[in-house]
């Protein structure tokens, strides 16, 4: 199990259907190996719960173009809820900085601003994995 | 590429290989360069590239056939380009405020952009209140919409409604007009999010019917619009979201124009004369930082357009022929990296799209990258348009290109490009089937991976993003304004008054008639909805009713 790929979750959760990012993103991640389980947009935060613990999921990337990131700490508290503390989120997006600081208060792995560049992407979200995956051990 | 053109000039050709010559030695092996829809472009145009005895069948002047210079005699030194902003933040009545603030600034065209909530058509009571009116103004009635156009008046102004069917923004409009004893024939501006193919292609933020039903709500729309409210614009058809998305310039031109044929085929399958509606057809486009390459691409929409109306409906009244367009700066072309330099990007995009013609535009504000525009940086966008307009001067001759050896050359190619998009999608059976199959969707997707590629590989420079990068990065950031949430809660108190005051038995009796007129093919679901505004129904609740008669359009993903 700890040598398969990563297994990642790219979703859009609120109000916001700006989805380019999130289509990029998810061939990026599927190009370098991993399992991504992508969702349309407006998602609610109960669905993609279930679907990170149905998927087995390491990592949960949301995508956030038009504030629906203010709605990722109860996404959090949510998978905590669910036994899912271990699955690492990251966000992609535009998250002004003082929001930043409050994703990351909220347990956030990780905040990609837009002209974050692949191999960072990439590289991240397996560390995140590998560490979901000790966590979770 | 198109035949070189054949030439009496003396010296020309042996000049030009001389030319040729000199250049090859100081350029050594030169790797191609093409612009973002594939055109490869040459280091000089000349003559050659371009045939004067076409002019008159492909330059022609303007406001006549074949409209390539401009679809008014005048163009812009007749009548500047409309200052179309886009605004809408927090309650009501933080609208009405900047919309007199923007009025005073020069705007003489104003929009609406809704909350996310609205575009989803919810109320605001059916949304997490967390997300309310951080990206647009929260409107759910008629009462909410007076409140907007407070000591406005609605006759005097072009209004751009940032609204996707079932257009009930619009019908609050028409609402509040009755109210105030407006005659709706001096009601104008354009529905500008009616073209919902693009919704299901590249935007998925609007609510949308099942297609079936969409298409049924659009038809009506146009068709009541043409008969009561003659000079509002029913429709805009958007390349807007699909360039945004990705697609390349041609790509979203070739989309738009297939689109508008295949809306245009609906009106006539509906009976409806396309003498009358095809005048009130507009068009939205995206302005990419592809500078010459966007002009082209307008100069050649307006010439495809103006052919296509005559060889494909055998039109020939210039008010069907022209391609009025409104044009928006790139938001996706602006960085998050040292931020004022976006105020260069919008400069740039606005300049080509006021050089390509257009009619109106939207220029966006440097912070738009960070979050929904703060008031300074909002006027800075409007005082970049005043100052192309009347410090340089953008606006006092017409198709100030036209007769370039490049741009005649770059219109021809950027012609072919979007006429081959044209026949794929007719091919595939026109847009609505090339939309539900995926085609549209496969094509832009593809799109966009390859010119992030080309990002990625630094092929294409993103100033402070692959090149040139600070890592003191010292941009200004703007302060983040949100709206306050005791404000919120007293707009969600006005909506629960609102509902509890109305006349509750004539509201469900226009909501049962909306139903209803969903139910009967014969009936106009749109007249039904501003009906059922006029009665005091509110937006989530009309939206409702044609959710449960015609069912929902979930997002078509083709990953």
């Amino acid at each position: 199990m700890s040598d398969s790929p990563p297994r990642v979750l790219i979703t859009k959760i609120g109000l916001d259907g700006h989805d380019r990012g999130s289509r990029i993103v998810a061939a990026y991640l599927r190009d370098a190996g991993m399992e991504v389980i992508y969702t349309s947009p407006w998602q609610q935060i109960p669905a993609v719960v279930n679907l990170a613990l149905q998927e087995d999921v390491d990592v949960v990337g949301v995508s956030s173009l038009a504030t629906d990131h203010l709605l990722v700490p109860k996404l959090m508290a949510a998978l905590r809820e669910a036994g899912l503390a271990h699955v690492r989120v990251v966000v992609g997006g535009i998250v002004p900085d003082e929001d930043e600081r409050a994703l990351e208060t909220a347990g956030v792995a990780r905040v990609f601003h837009p002209g974050a560049a692949r191999d960072d992407i990439v590289e991240t979200v397996a560390s995140l994995a590998r560490e979901a995956r000790t966590a979770a051990a | 590429m198109s035949q070189p053109v054949q030439l009496p000039l003396p010296g020309f050709d042996q000049a030009r290989a001389q030319w040729r010559e000199r250049y090859r030695q100081q350029m050594g092996n030169e790797a191609p360069i093409s612009n973002r829809s594939g055109v490869p472009l040459q280091a000089l145009y000349t003559p050659q590239d371009f045939d004067d005895e076409r002019y008159m069948q492909d330059l022609g002047f303007p406001g006549e056939a074949p409209m390539t210079r401009g679809i008014y005699p005048s163009m812009h030194r007749g009548r500047a380009w409309s200052q179309r902003q886009l605004i809408g933040l927090g309650t009501p009545q933080d609208y009405n405020a900047r919309l007199k603030s923007i009025l005073a600034s020069g705007a003489n065209a104003v929009s609406l952009i809704p909350c996310n909530s609205v575009y989803r058509g919810f109320d605001a009571d059916e949304v997490d209140a967390l997300l309310l009116g951080t990206c647009g103004a929260v409107v759910n009635t008629i009462d909410d919409m007076d409140t907007c156009f407070r000591d406005v008046d609605i006759g005097a102004l072009s209004t751009a409604m940032n609204d996707p069917l079932p257009f009930t923004l619009f019908a609050f409009v028409l609402a509040v007009a009755r109210r105030r004893g407006i005659d709706w024939k001096q009601v104008t501006g354009t529905s500008n999010q009616s073209d919902y193919l693009s919704h299901f292609v590249a935007n998925h933020m609007f609510f949308r019917l099942a297609l079936p039903g969409s298409r049924r709500v659009q038809v009506d729309h146009i068709r009541f619009c043409n008969e009561q409210v003659p000079n509002w614009n029913p429709l805009s058809v958007v390349g807007q979201h699909m360039q945004q998305a990705g697609a390349t310039p041609a790509e979203a031109m070739g989309f738009t124009l297939a689109s508008a044929l295949q809306y245009a085929h609906d009106c006539i399958a509906a009976g409806m004369d396309p003498r009358a509606f095809l005048p009130r057809f507009t068009f939205f486009f995206d302005i990419s930082m592809s500078f010459f390459e966007e002009i082209a691409k307008f100069r050649a929409g307006r010439r495809i357009w103006a052919r296509l109306v005559r060889e494909r409906f055998g039109i020939d009244d210039v008010r069907a022929l022209r391609f009025k367009f409104h044009a928006q700066t790139s938001g996706v072309d602006l960085t998050r990296q040292q931020p004022l330099n976006n105020i260069a990007r919008v400069t740039a995009q606005a300049m080509a799209g006021i050089l390509g013609g257009l009619q109106s535009l939207h220029t966006d504000a440097y912070d738009e990258v960070l979050s929904v525009p703060t008031e300074a940086a909002a006027r800075i966008a409007v005082n970049t348009q005043n100052i192309l307009r009347e410090e340089a001067g953008l606006g006092e001759v017409i198709d100030p290109l036209g007769g370039s050896y490049y741009m005649e050359s770059l219109t021809n190619e950027m012609e072919q490009r979007i006429e081959a998009v044209i026949h794929t999608v007719d091919r595939a059976g026109g847009m609505y089937q090339a939309v539900s199959g995926g085609l549209v969707q496969r094509m832009i997707g593809h799109s966009a991976l390859a010119f992030q590629q080309r990002v990625e590989d630094g092929e294409q420079v993103i100033v402070g993003l692959n090149k040139y990068r600070r890592d003191d990065d010292p941009g200004e950031r703007a302060p983040l304004r949100r709206p306050d949430p005791a404000i919120m809660e007293r707009q969600l108190e006005t909506l629960a008054r609102f509902k509890r005051e109305r006349d509750q038995g004539r509201v469900a009796s226009a909501l049962d008639a909306l139903a209803a007129a969903a139910d009967h093919p014969r009936a106009n679901t749109f007249e039904a909805v501003v009906n059922a505004a006029i009665a005091g129904a509110t937006h989530g609740e009309i939206c409702a009713c044609l959710r449960a008669q015609l069912g929902f359009g979930d997002p078509l993903v083709f990953a």
